[in-house]
């Protein structure tokens, strides 16, 4: 837990600006977004397929960082919400014949449940006990998924084929195009959620747990049920982005969603940035990116160079890219005064 | 969701993107698609070179040995091979990720080789409606041979219901009045075997008497040998994974069980798992295989396989000779360039799938004496022959004829 404490200590700007810390300024933000709006306009589909995957797993490294930046809990067992919320998905639209759209509330209530109940026993233990005993439920779950009496549903070990949907109201775009607009206006939507979740009373609540758990409690915190809340909400938020992962992969099975996927996911959160929510996009660039690119450069070491990238990044930007989005900032400031 | 600008187009520098038209040309006499030339063809793979599979990522780096081989000796009709191989990890997601780069930016003529069930699972439909030959698939999985749903799918290696019904049909010739007990793994593979096995029977089915499944998940199996011991059966198929089927033929020897064994082609590695389980616990256990052994002395003055000593020799210098992935590398390269022969200059994705689909008699250098490849327009299991095999000494012998698995025959 030290080491999140220590990330919002030392970046020295937090204390000037309490409400940048977790955001970008409103001219940044609608220039990124005319940015991902206008992207589709001028790339092949398969990179279009690329910025939907990393979407998707920025909803996902967003949630983490709810988790971990906000309530400063740790989890590695993100990749099982994940299957569960893309198995729903899954499920749902192949054997209920339901429209995808729907299906992804219902994936996020089933994980807001899931993780909710097993935020309950998980309360007892902190930091690296939580981390391991997620762990535990991050190696189950390939396995769960598994099983004899539910493979009627999940397919078992050959997976399931799920359709891609076509663009509604005849629109003339492209499968690919439409499902990144439809991504991109989930993650958007999440994203000013859980920005004004941060910012609100909960948020602080959350926050007060994260620095100092025994003052949060002094204060009249309810320390119990905001740590479940925050592992219940961290784990709804993943479910969706699972359930929007299967439809763009279009297939779901258990070695989709081994533990490698909740390293991942948690790497792309260091990466991006602790408790700073727009480090989320760049994370999952990170991890959908850079192992391409370790291969592009040597195929038999692919892991070795991937070490070493991560290596580089982590201890020339050890606070990730909120780190980099910083300096930015103050040589833009220092541009303008002069 | 914000983003850095600036961070984005670095990664996407490395995307290498190609300005070949899609449409083919229509020069005369030769026909291309996308991915072919007067001077190269593309062709795209994925494999796991990392994790949990990462041990047949061999199989890739046999293949673009070959692919070196056959453009050091000029090429398919002049045209080199460019042979473009991915690492998805053994992950649906990844391979999907993968294989869309392989088509819509580096555009590959042909998907070739791509390996493991649920990554083929997971590219098929895309392959499908993009129309793009989803060439011998490397999995044992039933589900490949199906021209009428998936035009675009072919698979090449024995798939386990073939492998299956050769052991029905040697039962009904050797054992007709054996009692059988199965000990098979609780997935889509125990299943595919158990599935030939009880059509292989036919109508004498009823000769199982006794099956058990075990899960992956336990830690020995010796109770459920135990318990078909106690059946009284005396013909024991072995149907589990090395790890398993090493225990299985432990324990049988231990019991003082004296069935007639047969372990499957997957487990049937001398060093992986006869020798774990003991050198005398495996004397007389039954098996079939398709391809020649590289361990075996026999072959080593065989005129074919000679050539595949010779090639792992210069182009693989000190790779392991027991490792059956560069046996298996070997002989569906070969199919390759063989299919892309025959279709000489007419490089279209239709005619490759239709050259793919018209191999006859085509025995690659690694395949046992007798094995051939043919396919058609309704068959997409390139081989479907096995020989049955005795272990003796240290090493499996084969005898009586090649076997097909197919159901007419």
């Amino acid at each position: 837990m030290s080491a999140v404490q220590e990330t919002v200590t030392q970046a020295p700007a937090l204390d000037a600006v309490p409400k940048r810390a977790i955001t970008l300024s409103l001219g940044t933000s609608l220039a990124v977004l005319v940015l991902l709006l206008a992207f589709p306009l001028f790339v092949k589909n398969f990179i279009i397929f690329q910025m939907t995957t990393v979407l998707i797993y920025a909803i996902a490294v967003l949630a983490l960082n709810i988790l971990t930046g906000g309530s400063g809990q740790f989890s590695l067992g993100q990749s099982a919400f994940y299957a569960l919320g893309a198995y729903t998905s899954a499920i749902l639209i192949e054997h209920a014949d339901m429209n995808y759209a729907l299906t992804l509330p219902i994936a996020g209530l089933i994980c807001f449940v899931a993780g909710f109940l097993f935020g309950l026993p998980a309360l007892r233990l902190s930091g690296v006990y939580l981390a391991l005993a997620t762990f535990a439920l991050a190696t189950a779950m390939p396995q769960l998924l598994k099983l004899g009496f539910i493979e009627h549903w999940t397919g078992g070990v050959q997976g399931l084929v799920v359709t891609k949907p076509d663009a509604p109201f005849g629109l003339p775009i492209s499968q690919d195009v439409w499902l990144y607009y439809f991504t991109l206006a989930i993650s958007i939507a999440i994203y000013v959620a859980a920005v004004n979740l941060l910012k609100s009373r909960s948020g602080r609540a959350l926050m007060a747990i994260r620095d100092n758990e025994i003052a949060a409690s002094a204060m009249g915190v309810d320390v119990a049920m905001y740590k479940t809340l925050a592992f219940g909400v961290s784990a709804g938020i993943t479910g969706i982005a699972g359930g929007l992962g299967a439809i763009a992969v279009q297939f779901v099975a258990p070695d989709s969603y081994t533990i490698q996927l909740a390293i991942a996911l948690f790497l792309g959160m260091v990466v991006g940035g602790v408790g700073w929510l727009p480090g989320s996009i760049v994370g999952a660039a990170f991890i959908v990116f850079v192992p391409n690119i370790a291969e592009g450069i040597s195929k038999g070491l692919s892991g070795a160079v991937f070490g070493v990238l991560l290596f580089i990044v982590i201890f020339l930007v050890p606070h990730g890219a909120r780190q980099v989005a910083l300096v930015a900032q103050s040589l833009i400031g220092k541009i303008r005064r002069n | 969701m914000l983003s850095r600008p600036h961070l984005r187009i670095a990664a996407f520098s490395t995307a290498v993107i190609a300005s070949v038209a899609f449409s083919g040309s229509a020069l005369a006499q030769k026909k291309y698609d996308t991915g072919a030339t007067d001077t190269e063809i593309k062709i795209g793979n994925i494999m796991p070179y990392s994790g949990p599979a990462s041990a047949y990522g061999v199989i890739g780096k046999t293949e673009e040995a070959y692919f070196k081989m056959v453009n050091d000796n000029g090429g398919i009709k002049g045209r080199k091979i460019n042979f473009i191989s991915y690492d998805d990890g053994y992950s649906p997601p990844k391979a999907v990720e993968q294989v869309r780069k392989l088509v819509e930016s580096d555009e590959v003529l042909v998907v070739f080789n791509p390996l493991g069930t649920p990554s083929n699972t997971a590219i098929q439909k895309y392959l499908n409606s993009k129309k793009v030959p989803q060439l011998f698939v490397a999995t044992g999985a039933t589900k490949w041979n199906d021209p009428k749903n998936f035009p675009w799918t072919i698979g090449w290696q024995p798939s386990y219901q073939s492998e299956a019904r050769i052991y029905a049909k040697y039962l009904l010739k050797e054992k007709p009045d054996g009692k059988v007990a199965i000990l098979y793994q609780n997935d889509d593979f125990g299943k595919d075997y158990l599935k030939g096995l009880k059509d292989g029977l036919g109508a004498k089915a009823s000769m199982i008497i006794a099956e058990e499944s075990y899960e992956t998940t336990e830690p020995t199996i010796d109770n459920h040998i135990v318990k078909l011991k106690s059946t009284g059966a005396d013909v024991f198929l072995n149907i589990a994974t090395p790890k398993f089927a090493a225990q299985a033929i432990k324990k049988v020897h231990e019991v003082d069980w004296k069935p007639l064994h047969i372990v499957t082609n997957v487990s049937a590695s001398v060093g992986g798992v006869m020798k774990p389980a003991g050198l005398e616990a495996s004397q007389g256990v039954l098996s079939a295989a398709y391809a020649k052994d590289g361990a075996d002395p026999q072959w080593s003055s065989d005129a074919d396989f000679k050539k595949w000593i010779a090639f792992v020799d210069k182009y693989m210098p000190g790779a392991d000779k027991n490792d059956g992935s560069i046996v298996f590398g070997y002989g569906v390269a070969q199919t390759l360039v063989k299919t892309l022969e025959m279709c000489g200059d007419d490089l279209t994705r239709a005619n490759v799938m239709k050259q793919a689909a018209s191999l006859k008699d085509f025995t690659p250098d690694t395949l046992l004496p007798g094995v051939k490849i043919n396919t058609s327009a309704t068959d997409f299991a390139p081989i479907s022959q096995l020989q049955m095999m005795r272990f003796k000494g240290e090493k499996w012998d084969l005898f009586g004829d090649i076997i097909s698995g197919d159901l007419s025959n």
